[in-house]
């Protein structure tokens, strides 16, 4: 591919112009007022405004009043993600060397389902795990669920719905790793006597590791803020961070503390996202 | 599937030589270990394993499909019922989609705010995708950081800053139809920009220099060779930003005030009384989307045939 030159003078700025100010002015900047709104003062109110007092104490606040949710948002998420790199392990790897000519058409069914709403699936798998539901009256059946045991509002309906509806994120990069891996490689360690087991984990792993990093981060970073599924499919004890948020900001009105759990939130994916990108080294993804 | 009827179970790699279109035709001298046919059962199993997976995993994503597409011929709930289950068929629900007016009210804004923020969006981020490829220009790292930190950042960050931002200037009032859709251009721009930059990094200048050494304008070249080239991934990417803002819910509800979009209609109904056509728009949603991408692809096959 002929390296395209890239032109100097007025026109580039002003392509980027309209773009890079439409981010500055309604992502940068509001995440800058996200980060004061998190340190004014917590006696204030919509009624009676706010005031700035760096009150870096919201945090030590927020951390001792929600670590919970906070530390359930990140095993939700990180199980969540698991499954999804297992189940869309074997899809993407299905569809890229077993699929023959109908590899397209199984692209196109992978994303299928996910073109309905987020939100009328998650209520689709409410029925499905419902007490009555089909799913729980055989798991009773075959003794796997005792006849008082549930599975809607458990932390299990939770990390379901989490593991289904974030899998084609996690499908599409791992299938765009493996298809391009040279099938004549898997075959080759066959020839020098490795087992399929020992193939898989010498040459298929590493070589789709860029797909697993960018899968991985696609999956958990929206899992862990998410809250609709802890919201439909969850109990009050399976709240993650994107719920305490949402309510603190909606319900309670409580903008000091929903903006310092933001902050974290915010913080914390990125000091991951950096660490995990180091360590694995696929830096060129950034 | 091809791989039912295929005689050799040794030969398992062969269906992948056949269907991976951009491999180069393998040379098939065979020294691929010579497995003893085995015409049983657990033979065919053993080599079909991954592909038999793969389809069960496959058909797992679409059980719920599988309810949204039943549950629209159910019959309505009573208005105790707190219970969300099949209780006969109807087709009432797709004669009467409208029956709750409301909810043909907030999927009319839905799609309305989703056709403004794709309009939008698409613009904005085909010209940045066009300065960040094609120009150099002071700011680019920091622009590429500008555009990557907003697909990493989760929705309720991206919510609350933005919600912060509207209260901390005054305009907690005003929060619904314009507020929703500033937010909804914000977050697809990153996302039109990346899908249109991967289109033209792949593209090479050769064609558009052509064009000027056979004296073609500016603008005849950029119109006639450089704009029908990217056109797939302005497409791609309006479809894109379609789909994200007409499903977003966190985003949205976090900066609508009073104002209710299809999601949001649907995260209400979700506590009360769930009327069933909304899974009547969820089948159409899902159908017409599948329409779209066949469409595409039969089209991209005529194409290649008639080059």
């Amino acid at each position: 591919m002929a390296e395209t030159t890239r032109r100097k003078g007025r026109v580039g700025y002003l392509l980027i112009l309209p773009g890079g100010l439409w981010l500055l002015l309604f992502f940068a900047f509001p995440f800058y007022s996200l980060v004061a709104t998190s340190l004014y003062d917590p006696s204030g109110s919509d009624f009676r405004g706010y005031e700035m007092s760096y009150a870096f104490g919201n945090y030590v606040d927020v951390i001792r009043d929600y670590w919970q949710p906070m530390l359930r948002s990140l095993l939700y998420g990180a199980t969540a993600t698991f499954f999804c790199l297992v189940l869309g392990y074997v899809l993407a790897y299905a569809i890229a060397f077993k699929s023959g000519r109908w590899k397209v058409l199984l692209l196109v069914l992978v994303i299928a389902p996910f073109f309905t709403s987020f939100l009328i699936r998650t209520l689709s798998w409410k029925l499905l795990l419902a007490d009555d539901g089909f799913v729980v009256d055989t798991l009773q059946f075959v003794h796997i669920l005792g006849a008082d045991d549930r599975l809607l509002a458990t932390p299990f309906a939770v990390v379901a719905g989490l593991t289904y509806n974030f899998l084609p994120f996690m499908v599409l990069p791992l299938f765009a790793s493996l298809d391009k891996i040279d099938y004549r490689l898997i075959e080759a360690s066959g020839d020098l006597y490795a087992n399929p087991v020992r193939a898989f984990f010498k040459v298929t792993w590493p070589l789709s590791l860029p797909g697993v990093v960018s899968g991985t981060l696609l999956t958990f970073i929206p899992a862990v803020g998410d809250f609709i599924n802890a919201e439909i499919l969850g109990n009050t004890n399976t709240r993650m961070i994107g719920n305490v948020i949402q309510s603190l900001f909606t319900d309670a009105n409580d903008y000091p503390a929903a903006g310092a759990l933001s902050v974290i939130l915010m913080l914390m994916i990125l000091a991951m996202v950096i660490v995990y990108v180091r360590r694995a080294g696929t830096e060129e993804l950034l | 599937m091809t791989d039912l009827q295929d005689p050799q179970p040794g030969a398992r790699a062969r269906p992948v030589a056949q269907g991976g279109a951009p491999r180069p035709p393998r040379p098939t001298p065979t020294p691929t270990p010579a497995r003893a046919p085995r015409g049983d059962l657990v033979g065919w199993l053993k080599d079909h394993l991954v592909l038999i997976l793969g389809l069960l995993v496959l058909a797992y994503t679409f059980v719920p499909i599988a309810v949204v597409v039943l549950m629209s011929f159910n019959q309505p709930l009573s208005e105790q019922s707190k219970i969300y289950q099949f209780q006969g068929f109807t087709l009432d629900n797709w004669l009467n989609p409208c029956e709750d007016p409301s909810m043909c009210e907030a999927l009319g804004r839905s799609i309305e705010i989703g056709l403004l923020a794709t309009l939008v969006a698409t613009v904005l981020g085909t010209l940045a995708a066009f300065a960040m490829v094609r120009h150099e220009f002071v700011g680019r790292s920091t622009s590429n950081l500008l555009i990557f930190l907003p697909m990493a950042a989760p929705e309720i960050v991206l919510g609350s800053s933005l919600l912060a931002m509207f209260v901390a200037s005054g305009l907690a009032g005003q929060l619904g139809f314009w507020t929703i859709l500033v937010a909804h251009i914000m977050f697809c721009l990153s996302f039109v920009v990346v899908t249109v930059r991967a289109r033209l990094a792949g593209m090479d200048d050769n064609l558009e220099q052509a064009a000027m050494d056979l004296y073609a304008t500016p603008a005849q070249t950029f119109w006639r060779i450089t704009f029908p080239l990217v056109f797939p991934g302005i497409l791609g990417a309006a479809l894109l930003s379609f789909s994200l803002s007409f499903d977003d819910f966190i985003i949205t509800n976090l900066n609508s005030g009073n104002t209710t979009t299809f999601p949001m209609y649907v995260y209400g109904v979700s506590r009360r009384t769930v009327p069933m056509q909304i899974n009547v728009i969820g089948t159409v949603m899902i159908v017409v989307s599948i329409a779209i991408v066949v469409a595409g692809e039969l089209n991209n096959r005529r194409r290649r045939v008639s080059l």
